[in-house]
């Protein structure tokens, strides 16, 4: 499959102005379910993504997360609710299915082949061939550059595009992949923890290639359980938990502290302090320790004080 | 500009560098070496393995391996092998020689049937995989068991001994002689066209794996198949096509048993997978799957022909070979598993 293959025309035709809040989303997710036999994995679940915009999905481990991927790439079929696609509705029954509407996903897992060069990776299920028949082979020179150029243009310099991608760092195997899903006409990328298992500095990385896959276009959903991340790049935050939506907002109405918050769910933590601090109050030990704690801290900010 | 100019330096800084490195991180760089060592190692200490018939000897001996290797070897880099390999090629043979002299058909209706026959057994060992998820080691285990005892039951129920009467009054035996089990003459020496069939195979398998898209289904499918699936690669039609592969080099071996020796043994066979799947150990191909070559296989079984036919040649006691063969393993294994952590964790 190649990127001209997919006839844009076609996809953009009943939409209305992309960037804008309009009757038809680019995907759309409308009070979406999934059980697995008699456990509620996922339910009422409403959420879009348009192009140009950053959808994050924020939650907790066993969230849901996982399930909502699942159902939007294909691996897994809802069970409730429905799932547009430019306003059509659609139920994807295999990852194939998901890809040729133009939903690409890049994995936590990365989704690459570790021992696999660069290109072949880069091209893996949708290799270029050239010849005719039983004698199609694969056109390695064209592949090659190619990904040379695409991972280029997404500012990845690489000196050979023939190591194993399993030499690349996270950071960089991240961005092959986003660079993969860009270049085969994905108009919905959804990244699956992208940041999780990478450091301070990797995590920028990645979130400036975010900023890059919307700038051109692209409706991306970001799913992480880091607030911190999210807020820089998204446009709309969905926040699981345990299977439940718990709140849907726009940027404009909601600030990083009050995200973080709600993430952490801070009634629910005030709640748990409060048990701890019960807990603790069977042992005098403890009570000493903070009777002393409360000392220490109340000197210190005398002494601040006086200075 | 003045940093693409760099960047065009940095390049061709590293790749310079590289060109050994790449040639050393080839898989079938270890078994190359080995092999090359062991020629030395053989011309020297008897002069008579230098002579072109002795290396023709050593190649046909190599090639009845080989032929087999070639399938093991893309099986294993897809990440499964196949221990129903040894009795399946008995099975081939049986099934040709049984059918043409039970029914008094012209040879080749035999020989086609037992293409469908061994095409069939490596489907269904792909099929039962793909469907259970169980590892290939119990799959094709079971299977080698049953194959046995059907070579062993069937050929006593059907001709009434342990070995199939001779099919060389049958019409058409000689045409298949000619294709299976003749020699063909170079340079005054008669080399076995197992040879040529050999090199054909090594040629199309390493043409397949380097330049095709099955060949880059194959490595994925062998080197992350969760990872395979994800970008829509099917993995399932992958591996069911590398077992059927499998079953078509066993039914050239079969084949080339039958015609060499007019009549088949129902017992034989047994202990042939390991040599096959040592061939393309030696010859690089991770056992785990997503590393190798078909040239490597086809290095590992010449390793292997040459050992064989060497030991006789230097006139040594054959009892050596088995220990031989061991340590050539553990050491190929060794270095593939160096090889392999370099190219992970760099």
């Amino acid at each position: 499959m190649n990127a001209k293959e997919i006839d844009q025309t076609i996809l953009l035709q009943n939409e209305t102005d992309p960037l804008t809040h309009t009757p038809v989303h680019l995907l759309s997710l409308n009070k979406v379910g999934k059980n697995y036999g008699n456990i509620l994995a996922l339910s009422d679940v409403t959420m879009a993504v348009d192009n140009g915009r950053v959808t994050c999905v924020l939650g907790d481990n066993g969230a849901g997360k996982s399930t909502l991927i699942k159902i939007i790439a294909g691996l897994h079929q809802h069970d409730a609710g429905v799932l547009n696609i430019m306003g059509e509705e659609r139920k994807f029954t295999s990852p194939r299915d998901a890809l040729d509407a133009g939903i690409a996903t890049v994995y936590q897992d990365l989704a690459v082949v570790p021992l696999m060069p660069i290109w072949r990776n880069f091209f893996l299920g949708s290799e270029l061939t050239s010849g005719f028949g039983p004698f199609k082979s694969l056109d390695v020179q064209k592949m090659k550059d190619i990904t040379k150029t695409e991972l280029a243009e997404m500012g990845i310099d690489l000196r050979d595009v023939e190591q194993p991608i399993g030499q690349l760092s996270g950071g960089e195997r991240q961005c092959v992949a986003i660079a993969r899903a860009v270049y085969f006409g994905a108009k919905v990328l959804i990244l699956d923890e992208p940041t999780a298992a990478l450091g301070v500095k990797q995590s920028g990385v990645v979130l400036r290639y975010i900023l890059q896959a919307r700038d051109r276009g692209l409706g991306v959903i970001f799913i992480t359980h880091n607030p911190h991340h999210a807020f820089p790049v998204g446009d709309r935050f969905l926040l699981l938990k345990r299977g439940k939506s718990i709140g849907y907002y726009d940027k404009k109405d909601i600030s990083l502290d009050e995200l973080t918050a709600q993430m952490a769910g801070g009634a629910e933590l005030a709640e748990l302090a409060h048990e701890l601090e019960q807990l603790g109050g069977h042992s005098d030990i403890v009570k000493e320790v903070q009777a002393e704690v409360a000392e220490v801290t109340s000197e210190s900010e005398g002494l601040s004080s006086i200075r | 500009m003045a940093n693409a100019v760099l960047t065009i330096a940095v390049d061709e800084r590293v790749s310079a560098r590289s060109t050994l490195q790449k040639l050393l991180v080839r898989p079938e760089i270890g078994a190359l070496v080995g092999a090359l060592v062991l020629f030395v190692f053989f011309a020297a200490i008897a002069p008579v393995f230098l002579q072109p018939s002795s290396l023709a000897t050593v190649l046909y001996g190599s090639s009845t391996i080989g032929i087999m290797a070639v399938g093991v070897a893309l099986l294993m880099i897809g990440g499964e092998f196949d221990l129903s390999t040894g009795v399946a090629v008995i099975t081939s043979a049986l099934s040709a020689s049984m059918f043409s002299w039970y029914f008094s058909t012209n040879i080749w209706v035999g020989v086609a049937f037992a293409l469908v026959v061994s095409l069939g057994i490596g489907f269904i060992n792909g099929w039962i995989l793909v469907k259970t998820n169980l590892p290939s080691f119990i799959v094709t285990l079971a299977t080698f068991l049953m194959l046995a005892g059907l070579n062993l039951g069937l050929t006593r129920m059907i001709g009434g001994a342990v070995a199939t009467p001779s099919v060389s009054d049958l019409d058409g035996f000689d045409a298949a002689r000619v294709l299976f089990a003749s020699t063909i003459k170079i340079g005054g020496i008669d080399v076995n066209v197992t040879v040529f069939i050999w090199v054909a195979l090594v040629v199309v398998a390493s043409w397949v794996l380097l330049r095709t898209k099955v060949g880059n289904w194959i490595f994925a499918a062998g080197g992350d198949a969760n990872a395979a699936r994800a970008v829509g690669v099917p993995v399932n039609k992958t591996k069911i096509g590398l077992f059927m592969a499998v079953g078509f080099c066993g039914w050239i071996l079969g084949m080339h048993n039958l015609f060499a020796f007019n009549t088949v043994q129902s017992g034989e066979g047994v202990g042939n997978e390991f040599l096959y799947i040592i061939a393309a150990v030696i010859g690089g191909c991770l056992l785990t799957g997503g590393y190798g070559s078909a040239i490597g296989g086809a290095i590992g079984a010449f390793i292997f022909g040459m050992a064989n036919k060497g030991i006789v040649y230097a006139q040594w006691n054959p009892d050596w070979f088995k220990f031989f063969l061991g340590l050539m393993l553990l050491l190929a294994t060794i270095v593939n598993l160096i090889v392999k952590r370099r190219a992970e964790l760099k």
